[in-house]
């Protein structure tokens, strides 16, 4: 089975999709050197999750007033976030099922399950959102994934496992 | 565009998307595809059973590829698409589906008013 990218997507935005330039540039490729059950994993997911009251949600008022910019800040999740304190800001998705559970987009959970099990070295103290919705990816490239790559590299972390939504 | 940033600083990725298609096109280094909505990549709320599964054939693909930019295509379907196609809609418009229906129908009027 091959997945179709524009199965979910109404015509309009798929002729966009499609339509896009991309950059095909050198892929970066960093080999496995352990086995996973030696690994230590962070998690990001591009949905927009912020820690309710602890940080400020992604802007966007901003957005709404700036329909061609996206908030292209990040959040850091600790590993022993609780379902209740995660707040979901993106106006590119339904985020009543992440509000519900967590895990369908950032898997703290499960990989806190894996880690018990022994099938993953451990998850890392910290795990990453930002929101997906960015029409220039530049400040993704020169500040804010560097930045995220650093602090992964600084927990220790072998291995980072992205579920962009 | 993330997971080139945090390979390139020496830390092995594998994303798990529902357009793989860019994927490949940006040039991402282990894609792992999955045919859900938008908001979903790793299946319904409170399906553990479902999640991990993903996560698992994830993490199989994150060992098993060798080959740079590879995508692996997991099989699952997602029910009910009739409900889903829809289901996935913020319940506000997006700003820039807003604006961009604004042009349109801007670049309408101005055509009748020849």
């Amino acid at each position: 089975m091959t997945v179709d990218s524009f199965k979910w997507l109404p015509p309009a935005l798929a002729n966009y999709y499609k339509g896009m330039a991309i950059q095909k540039e050198e892929v970066p490729w960093t080999p496995l050197t352990k086995p996973l059950s030696q690994c230590r994993f962070s998690l990001l997911s591009t949905s927009g999750i912020y820690l309710k009251g602890k940080q400020p949600p992604f802007d966007l008022d901003r957005e709404r007033r700036e329909p061609f910019w996206g908030d292209p800040s990040y959040r850091a999740i600790p590993r022993d976030v609780r379902q209740e304190e995660i707040g979901v800001a993106h106006l590119h998705i339904n985020t009543s099922d992440i509000e519900a559970d967590i895990n369908i987009a950032l898997p703290v959970h499960r990989f806190l399950e894996l880690e018990q099990a022994g099938e993953i070295g451990s998850l890392a103290p910290t795990s990453y959102s930002v929101m997906g919705y960015q029409q220039s990816q530049d400040e993704w490239r020169e500040r804010y994934g560097p930045e995220i790559a650093n602090r992964m590299k600084e927990e220790g972390v072998d291995c980072a496992f992205l579920t962009p939504v | 565009m993330l997971a080139r940033a945090i390979e390139a600083a020496g830390i092995s990725t594998v994303v798990v998307t529902m357009v793989p298609y860019l994927a490949e096109a940006s040039g991402t280094p282990r894609i792992v595809a999955v045919e859900f909505p938008f908001g979903h990549p790793l299946g319904h709320a409170h399906d553990r059973d479902e999640q991990l599964k993903v996560i698992r054939d994830a993490l199989r693909a994150l060992q098993e590829i060798e080959q740079p930019n590879t995508a692996v295509h997991l099989p699952y379907e997602w029910p009910d698409f009739d409900h889903w196609r829809t289901a996935w809609h913020p319940p506000e418009t997006p700003p820039i589906i807003q604006w961009l229906r604004e042009q349109a129908r801007q670049r309408a009027e101005g055509k009748h008013q020849k």
